[in-house]
């Protein structure tokens, strides 16, 4: 039995510090992470068990919603051949060039800091000359970039695009975002275009969904792990 | 956690004959919320990374209009199966490679509107069956199951990933999209009108 009572004292540590730093986090990082601009169309897209992430940089994506609609699009952090200039001001500067468009310095800098393009050439430069939401509301009109069966069929503008962008980068690597509903013509065109190009590597963007138990990919998947 | 002290202080003398109430300490804890909030932080950290939307690579076969018919590849017709996709998340599927119009081989319909397990057996039994006539045989055991895929023009990308998905849950090394013949047409056509009329 204790004689002596050892003195109860208080174990209250002042948690207010800590507080501190939790908001002072949240604050930075609010602050430092921009705001992707607004894709102009949503697209939902199938799912598959393939579990490779996409790739960051050096992507040429293009879109096609339900309605059969092509988007185009070339992420702005992979470095063009042109001594490093920004990947979409490249792009935008040697189709204007190419294709004669007459773009203003202020359209050029909207296109870089855009997101897909889905509107025809002949219509491009008055899109890139709008507001916000003058363009939200070309986009929901827009019937998409032009696509045929081959590339050297003068109407497939979605192939120019391609030539110019991967004239700037060659390592640009071409994701195919298709929706559930696409019908399949639609992506059979684009993969017609990129075969009369003679690319034969591309990746399709899917969502995750879980191997099926007692597939074969399952009994892989367990005999590596 | 910085404690809400919502109690009283500064104590000012009560007027006599006034019973003093017993002021209870309300100072609240709060490290637990503390807890709380890095929790959901990590939580939303790490489910966001996982959402990332994933890519599956493709590798179309290499096409020139100049290349002969020595240079094209051959295909068995017996490692052959052919799956013609349709509208509104049909397959058919048949036996060997359906160059033959004098004899239109059966067409098996299986419907991969719910999910694509029926097709994941049909595949499966095929495999089957090949490595039958290997240990018999008949074939070498080089000769491996080769899938050839003809997507109608009423079929939706879907039904196209999850074929090529199916691929690699069965395990199917070679296989490949083609076009779809007039003669692959006529096939679903006459087993679509065999099959209304029962």
């Amino acid at each position: 039995m204790p004689k002596v009572k050892m003195k109860r004292q208080s174990t209250n540590i002042d948690m207010t510090a800590m507080c501190d730093v939790a908001f002072l986090l949240l604050t930075f990082f609010m602050l430092a992470t921009k705001f992707k601009k607004q894709e102009p169309v949503m697209v939902s897209t199938p799912s598959s068990i393939s579990q490779i992430a996409i790739p960051d940089t050096s992507i040429m994506l293009i879109t096609v919603d339900a309605k059969d609609r092509v988007f185009f699009s070339i992420d702005r952090k992979n470095v063009s051949q042109r001594g490093g200039a920004e990947a979409r001001k490249g792009l935008i500067q040697d189709m204007n060039e190419y294709k004669k468009l007459g773009l203003t310095n202020d359209e050029v800098v909207a296109f870089q800091n855009g997101a897909s393009v889905g509107i025809p050439l002949a219509n491009l430069k008055q899109y890139l000359g709008a507001d916000g939401a003058t363009q939200a509301q070309l986009d929901k009109q827009s019937p998409g970039i032009p696509v045929d069966t081959s590339a050297d069929n003068p109407n497939n503008e979605l192939a120019q695009w391609i030539r110019v962008a991967r004239n700037n980068n060659p390592y640009l690597r071409i994701c195919i975002k298709g929706d559930v509903d696409t019908k399949y013509p639609a992506i059979d065109k684009i993969i017609a275009t990129l075969g009369s190009m003679k690319i034969f590597r591309f990746n399709l963007i899917t969502n995750l969904e879980q191997v099926p138990a007692g597939s074969p990919a399952y009994e892989n998947a367990q005999k590596k792990s | 956690m910085a404690e809400l002290d919502t109690s009283s202080s500064g104590h000012h003398k009560k007027g006599p004959g006034v019973k003093k109430a017993k002021k209870l300490s309300t100072r609240i804890d709060l490290t637990p919320m503390v807890d709380l909030g890095f929790l959901l932080i990590t939580f939303f950290m790490y489910t966001t990374t996982l959402a990332k939307p994933k890519t599956m690579e493709i590798n179309m076969p290499y096409k020139d209009e100049k290349m002969t018919e020595e240079q094209k590849s051959k295909v068995k017709e017996s490692t052959a199966l052919t799956i013609l996709l349709s509208k509104d998340h049909r397959l058919y599927t048949y036996e060997g490679i359906g160059s033959d119009p004098t004899k239109p081989p059966e067409l098996k319909p299986v419907s991969i509107a719910k999910n694509t397990t029926a097709l994941r057996n049909v595949i499966l039994a095929k495999k089957q069956a090949i490595e039958g006539l290997k240990q018999s045989g008949a074939l070498n055991p080089t000769d491996n199951i080769v899938i050839l895929i003809k997507p109608d023009s009423n079929s939706t990308y879907k039904d196209m990933v999850d074929v090529f998905d199916e691929m690699t849950i069965t395990d199917t090394k070679v296989y490949a999209k083609v076009d779809i013949t007039e003669q692959d047409r006529e096939f679903i056509k006459l087993t679509e009108a065999a099959n209304a009329g029962q």
